[in-house]
């Protein structure tokens, strides 16, 4: 599997937003989704979704492969919900009975599943993983752990390189994977390797860190300043909470 | 084994929070600034070895690990995991923002629990106990966090009871297998680099030589 960021290259709009502001957008819209449970917030919520990832101007064939993968797994809450509910029965496949409330919520799960995902892409897979972790860092995320996260993300790519390395090995020397001991074994040694490797390569790069003056703190070469487009997005993020709040716990509709 | 997002009640993913949070912040606290490094580039390579795809029969399983992990970092399993699954949903979208708390505490508290269960026998120098407690680590780490998905989805809904079932009928599987590799990963690293397990005693000094050192 390739690891990429697939959406990062891109100068739209919300590329440009200031990263504090597209995660604590991100973080809040989530929540709110996924407590919803009213037919209208949720599409209106999908509604925001989309006109966010439209905005965001992605490669629309990645975004629909990603989406895709992700309703693989929906589909099978749709093989059970319906049948194991307690209800109303709609209509009748042989024996079993496909219940009223069964579908409504396997529905559900799949529109807040979706328009979470999609909202994610949009805001928190359109920014670099750095930027990702010093926004983190301005946002009362504990200092140590925005340096495990950034550190975890360096060295992924290090790591993925030695992955490859063996696997060449391996196969070089004739191994053909297959459901025997063999096989497990050489995967075993093979992740064992790997985290030796870590383990090793960790320790000396603490050791370079420290040679090159490393005093417990990363600094970030961007700053990031509040233009008038942040500004404007803000209100308009804003609005769209209080319009997904207002049609879920209020009698409007 | 990833809940997706959209699923859980919100009962559940607060619960979740509160305990990947508790979880990290004791991870953290017992790693120092120093050892940040290490366990950041250990973590990475948990997430490659996590893309393992080992095969069964005419399907193939990824490697999940976190007994593993466990036994390597401790409570810094936590922290480990979190930061792992959050690159997940970066890069594959597996998981969003909300699901990232249940889904650290199923995966983290297993791995926790395994260190303390097993991290001292894993050490012995009795061959069979030690391959023993490596599989029951391997094997019972997977099992837990099986069965966690299934209660986070039970106290959910009831009516999500099938799918429980079937979440954990799944994994038997994987739960061999786990067990399996664990018990050649554990002594592939007892024979390669011991001191990255659990209650490895430095062995003495000699002539001011450090073994350590020397075997690398």
């Amino acid at each position: 599997m390739m690891i990429e960021e697939s959406f990062v290259n891109g100068n739209s709009l919300i590329h440009r937003l200031n990263p504090v502001l597209k995660i604590g957008f991100a973080i809040i819209y989530s929540f709110v989704v996924a407590v919803s449970s009213k037919f209208p917030s949720l599409f209106a919520a999908l509604f925001i979704a989309l006109f966010l990832v439209i905005l965001a101007r992605l490669n629309p064939r990645k975004a629909a492969v990603r989406l895709a993968a992700v309703n693989g797994i929906i589909i099978l809450f749709w093989f059970f919900l319906p049948f194991t509910f307690q209800g109303e029965a709609l209509f009748h496949i042989g024996p079993f009975a496909v219940t009223r409330p069964g579908v409504i919520f396997a529905a559900g799960i799949t529109l807040k599943a979706n328009a979470i995902l999609i909202a994610f892409i949009a805001l928190v897979a359109t920014m670099r993983v750095t930027t990702l972790g010093h926004a983190l860092n301005s946002m009362l995320i504990p200092e140590k752990l925005v340096q495990f996260f950034l550190l975890t993300y360096r060295y992924l790519f290090v790591i993925q390189t030695e992955y490859q390395k063996l696997t060449r090995a391996v196969k070089v020397r004739g191994f053909r994977p297959g459901t025997n001991l063999h096989t497990y074994r050489t995967y075993a040694y093979l992740a064992g390797m790997l985290f030796v490797r870590a383990s090793v390569r960790g320790e000396r790069v603490y050791q370079a860190m420290l040679c090159r003056g490393f005093k417990g703190k990363f600094y970030s070469l961007h700053e990031y300043s509040i233009s008038k487009a942040d500004i404007t997005c803000a209100v308009f993020m804003t609005a769209a909470i209080v319009i997904l709040v207002v049609l879920e716990w209020t009698k409007i509709i | 084994m990833h809940i997706s997002e959209g699923v859980l009640s919100g009962p559940v993913i607060a619960t979740g929070f509160a305990l990947a949070a508790i979880g990290t912040v004791i991870g953290l606290k017992k790693l120092d600034y120093e050892r940040i490094p290490r366990a950041g580039v250990l973590s990475a390579s948990f997430f490659i070895a996590s893309l393992i795809h080992v095969p069964i029969g005419p399907s193939s399983v990824h490697l999940i690990l976190n007994g593993i992990i466990g036994l390597l970092l401790g409570w810094a399993a936590f922290p480990a995991i979190l930061v792992a699954l959050t690159l997940q949903a970066i890069f594959f979208q597996f998981g969003g923002i909300t699901t990232l708390g249940v889904n650290t505490v199923n995966m983290a508290l297993p791995a926790v629990l395994c260190y303390y269960m097993f991290g001292r026998l894993i050490i012995r120098k009795g061959n069979l106990i030690e391959s023993i407690a490596a599989f029951a680590c391997g094997f019972i780490s997977v099992f837990m966090s099986a069965i966690m998905v299934g209660l986070s989805l039970m106290f959910t809904e009831e009516n999500f009871f099938d799918v429980a079932t079937l979440v954990v009928a799944a994994h038997i599987p994987v739960m061999i297998i786990e067990g399996i590799i664990a018990v050649f990963c554990v002594a592939f690293l007892k024979k390669v680099q011991p001191s990255m397990l659990p209650g490895y005693i430095v062995p003495q000094r000699v002539f001011g030589i450090d073994p350590e050192i020397e075997r690398r």
